[in-house]
């Protein structure tokens, strides 16, 4: 894969951004790798959580909006707590959804979800995952 | 003892079992539960963003409500509102400007909010406030030979600040159900992801999850699993109906609430168990151990 690092990639807003919603110093992130070796949804992410923070560091906005790990991550928080770098990625990968959510790109339809599909889903999961993935 | 409760949506609805059991269980224990007035949803996860202070208003506004009622304790039973009430008490009290802001916002509340309301988990209360050898004094039915893997999910563990007990390796439901008679069984998926909300648009991760956790703990022997979060009890019991259309050799097992076992143990009757609110039919099991 070709990868095409440049400063004014580096020094976009969008970096600036993701810092500020996440409160975390990307740069701390020496890429040890750790967050991802234990996140549970990694088999079905496109990007991991330890490429997630790189991209982020190197201002990868166009991978970062598409990718599917954003919507995979279920803020569980294990990566958090095992970060020697003491990095929250889960709030890094919030920020990301964040920027998206607030422009209204709505991850989840709940009213499109049929009534088998929604089945007896209790409260606490509708209302999360609306918390979640809506705006 | 006296003790404010919060119990949050689903254990009014679909949770009415971990409720009942609990319940029950604290009256035989000679505790006295009073639900707060007016209670509103906490949010069910907390706010990650730095600058959005709306949504702590939700979890907050419920601490106004224990003050109100003359208390500075409050006890919750859902993992997920746990960890969303007391996160964000923890994030206004660290940040003193942020609650001034809110508390502005709730202008038309009578009383300022100070940060200064203890949030406790029923685990929390059961084990430093009541006691476990009193509870073992209490036990009228042992759970003999009853093996039970403890699940104990995300969030009463994750972040460390505020988790009730080791953030790699809790041992507090084992060491609870030890006192209650029962075999704790140790697996590795204890404080696994059950994926929580994605069953609502993506039920085949679940559904996964689910498969991966319950052969964990079923190759290690446990005839139940014991949890403490009703989205993982959604996920771990109902959404076994997904798992094993994909994995057809899997076997079901019972999903129970640790309050449930409690409530066996100290001798409630089967109504307060409510096994009707269940996919996987705890009863066979039960009745094998002689323990309904
Ligand atoms: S665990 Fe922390 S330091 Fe290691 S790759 Fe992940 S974010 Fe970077
Ligand atoms: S919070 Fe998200 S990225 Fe981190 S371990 Fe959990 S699912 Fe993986």
């Amino acid at each position: 894969m070709r990868i095409n690092i440049s400063k004014r990639k580096i020094r976009d807003r969008f970096v600036a951004k993701i810092e500020e919603l996440s409160g975390q110093n990307l740069l701390a992130c020496y890429q040890c790798g750790k967050c991802s070796a234990g996140c549970p949804a990694v088999s079905q992410m496109d990007i991991l959580p330890n490429q997630i923070i790189r991209f982020a560091q190197l201002g990868f906005k166009d991978e970062l909006l598409k990718s599917k790990s954003i919507w995979i991550c279920a803020s569980c928080f294990t990566c958090n707590a095992r970060c020697p770098k003491g990095i929250n990625i889960a709030e890094v990968i919030e920020a990301i959804r964040q920027i998206l959510l607030r422009k209204r790109e709505d991850h989840v339809q709940v009213q499109k979800l049929s009534d088998s599909e929604k089945g007896d889903i209790p409260p606490i999961a509708l209302i999360s995952s609306l918390r979640k993935f809506t705006s | 003892m006296k003790i404010s409760y919060y119990p949050g949506c689903t254990l009014k609805n679909n949770a009415k079992n971990f409720e009942d059991s609990t319940l029950c269980s604290l009256n035989k224990l000679g505790i006295q539960v009073e639900e707060l007035p007016r209670w509103n949803c906490c949010g069910t996860v907390f706010s990650l963003a730095t600058d959005d202070l709306i949504h702590h208003l939700a979890p907050l506004r419920n601490l106004i409500r224990v003050k109100e009622s003359n208390s500075d304790k409050v006890m919750t039973l859902c993992a997920m509102c746990y960890n969303t009430l007391k996160r964000a008490n923890e994030r206004v009290k660290s940040d003193p400007e942020s609650l001034d802001k809110i508390n502005e916002f709730m202008y038309r509340e009578k009383v300022k909010y100070k940060g200064d309301v203890k949030i406790l988990h029923l685990l929390e209360l059961l084990r430093d406030e009541i006691k476990f050898e009193t509870i073992a004094q209490q036990v009228v039915k042992p759970l003999k030979g009853l093996k039970v893997a403890n699940y104990y999910g995300c969030l009463l563990v994750r972040p460390k600040e505020i988790g009730l007990d080791d953030v790699e390796n809790p041992t507090i439901l084992e060491t609870l159900t030890t006192v209650l008679g029962a075999v704790p069984i140790d697996f590795p998926y204890k404080t696994e992801c059950c994926g929580a909300y994605q069953t609502v648009d993506k039920p085949d991760i679940v559904a996964e999850r689910t498969y991966q956790i319950l052969t964990s703990a079923q190759s290690q022997g446990a005839d139940i699993v014991a949890v403490s979060c009703p989205l993982c009890a959604f996920n771990l019991d109902h959404r076994q109906q997904h798992t094993v259309k994909k994995y057809p050799e899997f076997k079901h097992i019972p999903i129970l609430y640790f309050t449930q076992l409690l409530a066996i143990a100290l001798g409630c009757p089967e109504e307060a168990l409510r096994f009707d609110l269940h996919y996987v039919d705890p009863k066979p099991v039960l009745k094998e151990k002689g323990l309904i």
